[in-house]
């Protein structure tokens, strides 16, 4: 498939789900809401993952930053409530931007598996603050939000919420989209395959994995405000590892390097979380196995399946020599 | 704030950094030989605990369900790294990612077998009691850890330090490449130490489900502390777990009587910072 036919087929799929969502009730609705929220984060991790190599751990520490910032201006200061909300969001972001400009002059210079351990311990210590600075964060009770913004559009109305949310997926969609495609995430992909090349080329690999890591903090920032207001509870479980292992997770389900992916991974875990859970008790095998298969089997995650099933086709019918030619190139690499 | 309160929370601080010994000397160990950070290894030490009590519950005998718990989790680390990890070659981050997966597995088992509870293994009697010494009175379970912190601890060095299965594995730390060039099995070393380090995990659950409690979640929340005491200590070394296991035990303690807001802060940042002074940890070598 082309590049131009891929984005065509993803845009008619998302414009297919956002018919489709908000007449499938208001339960699916309120899924779909989540999971798109927990998309933008693992779109954050695959900035990160997919196009620059580097598996972050602590990416939770900025979707709690963000939502940590929405519910306190939200509760103690009636702030972002109405047309303010915009400058919640750009508050986040600039906030999650320099909370990763921090973190990343301590995380970026580590390579491969000290760079999971690293972010790894800076999402703890956003999460110890989290879970004890009471007096600002309200501890393990966390922080409800019950109202949600109104500037025009009232966004306690489920449906309005879930397109103000989608539309906010489908930006930070294009928006990675277009940086993915620049020269700058083609030297961030060229890190990623070989970064001493890149450094014999001349490039500041360094600079440009650190822009890369800030990015994915401003992106993470802003799925914490939305996830403020989709869940109404903010509390340190926004800021806990399980979260970021979870958004890694999706990314990596989904397939890392494709940024869709993330969409798809958090579809399925929160299909699989939310939905298979009512139904059966072992949901959580689906997703483990699911999830160990893919790792196993499809190291291009689930995106990368099409391709799969082509290779496996051709060899089938004894072409070898384009099976070959078909293997997907393993993107992840440390 | 007198000597009794410096002497008692030094003494609950270095039994609980004996407790992270047991659960951080076997990551750091997997990671020195398969330079993979195993992020199930929570799970081993949420499932030595659970093992433990469906021991005692079957048995009755404390002291049976201690190398019972043990021995059944390393089987089950080994199984894991021979099926699983093992075919991925010498691919650490598949290999990472992979071990989350198996972390929401045995998270998803132990709920299913041992119920959303939470338990608590009582020790015997015997270790029930405090001793007053100098009028401070330490409770003997806590000496117990220590002790058994210690024994175990010695235990690995002699074998790594005296025999040639130990020196094996120190090559294999210090590079595995050329440990294979001189015939080294590395392959079965890494099946050794998973299971070994497995098994340590899952000691320390028995152990720490006697303070800790066992409950679901557990494997999750010891994980970071495995990860702050191998990043201190250094990964891959033996007596840098050891040293990172006290620091990350004294600084949680003297972190949640000191500074009760800012306590687990106190515990991570350092942990960055000696990260981005020094990657490979106060004692790990490159």
């Amino acid at each position: 498939m082309s590049q131009r036919t891929k984005v065509i087929a993803v845009a008619a799929v998302l414009l297919a789900f956002a018919y489709v969502i908000p007449h499938s009730g208001s339960y699916v609705m309120l899924l779909a809401t989540r999971a798109l929220v927990f998309a933008i984060l693992a779109m954050s991790v695959d900035i990160l993952l997919g196009f620059a190599g580097m598996a972050s751990l602590g990416q939770a520490a900025y979707f709690s930053i963000g939502a940590y910032l929405t519910a306190i201006l939200a509760t103690k200061y009636q702030f972002g409530l109405g047309w303010d909300f915009w400058l919640v969001v750009a508050l986040a972001m600039v906030l999650g931007a320099a909370t990763a400009a921090f973190f990343g002059l301590f995380a970026v210079r580590a390579t491969g598996v000290y760079f999971l351990m690293i972010t790894l311990a800076l999402g703890q210590c956003v999460w110890g603050l989290a879970y004890r600075w009471n007096s600002l964060t309200n501890g393990d009770n966390g922080i409800n939000v019950t109202t949600r913004p109104n500037f025009g559009f009232d966004l306690s109305n489920e449906r309005t919420f879930f397109f103000l949310v989608f539309a906010f997926f489908a930006a930070t969609l294009l928006a990675l989209y277009v940086l993915v495609r620049s020269p700058f995430g083609r030297s961030l992909e060229g890190i990623r395959e070989r970064e001493l090349r890149m450094k014999i080329l001349g490039y500041n690999t360094w600079l440009h994995k650190y822009i890369a890591f800030i990015i994915a903090g401003a992106v993470g920032g802003l799925s914490g405000v939305l996830w403020a207001f989709t869940n109404g509870l903010v509390s340190p479980d926004t800021a806990v590892l399980t979260t970021s292992v979870d958004a890694l997770l999706m990314a990596v389900l989904g397939g890392a390097g494709t940024l869709v992916g993330g969409a798809v991974g958090s579809a399925i875990v929160f299909g699989l979380r939310e939905y298979l859970s009512t139904l059966v008790p072992w949901w959580q095998y689906v997703l483990g196995g699911v999830y160990v298969l893919t790792i196993l089997y499809l190291p291009m995650g689930l995106m990368g399946l099409p391709a799969r099933i082509r290779q496996a086709r051709a060899s089938s019918d004894g072409m070898e020599g384009t099976a070959n030619k078909l293997a997907p190139t393993p993107s992840l690499r440390i | 704030m007198n000597a009794q309160f410096w002497v008692i929370q030094a003494f609950n601080g270095v039994s609980y950094g004996a407790l992270l010994f047991l659960l951080g000397a076997g990551l750091s160990l997997i990671f020195g030989v398969m330079r993979i950070v195993n992020l199930s290894h929570g799970a081993y030490f949420l499932w030595g605990g659970y093992i433990a009590l469906s021991v005692i519950w079957a048995t009755g005998s404390w002291a049976l369900s201690l190398p019972l718990a043990a021995l059944a989790v390393a089987v089950l680390g080994l199984l894991m790294e021979r099926i699983f990890l093992r075919p991925l070659g010498f691919d650490p981050l598949r290999q990472v990612l992979l071990t989350v997966g198996f972390a929401y597995l045995f998270q998803q088992a132990a709920l299913d077998i041992w119920g959303g509870n939470n338990f608590e293994i009582d020790p015997p009697d015997a270790l029930e009691h405090s001793v007053a010494i100098g009028g401070i009175y330490f409770p003997l379970y806590r000496a117990f850890m220590i002790a058994t912190a210690l024994v175990i601890g010695i235990a690995i060095w002699l074998a790594m330090e005296r025999t040639r299965i130990g020196a094996a594995v120190r090559a294999t730390v210090d590079d595995a490449q050329m440990a294979r060039g001189v015939g080294i099995d590395t392959n079965r070393i890494s099946m050794l130490i998973f299971a070994l380090g497995a098994f340590l995990a899952a000691l320390g659950g028995v152990i720490g489900g006697g303070f800790l409690g066992i409950y679901p979640g557990l494997d999750f929340e010891v994980l970071p502390l495995a990860f702050a005491v191998v990043i201190i200590g250094g990964m891959g070394s033996l007596g840098g777990a050891a040293i990172g296991a006290m620091l990350v035990g004294l600084a949680d303690n003297f972190g949640k009587a000191l500074f009760p807001e800012l306590s687990y802060f106190t515990l991570y940042a350092p942990m960055v910072l000696i990260l981005a002074i020094r990657p490979t940890g106060l004692f790990g070598r490159e």
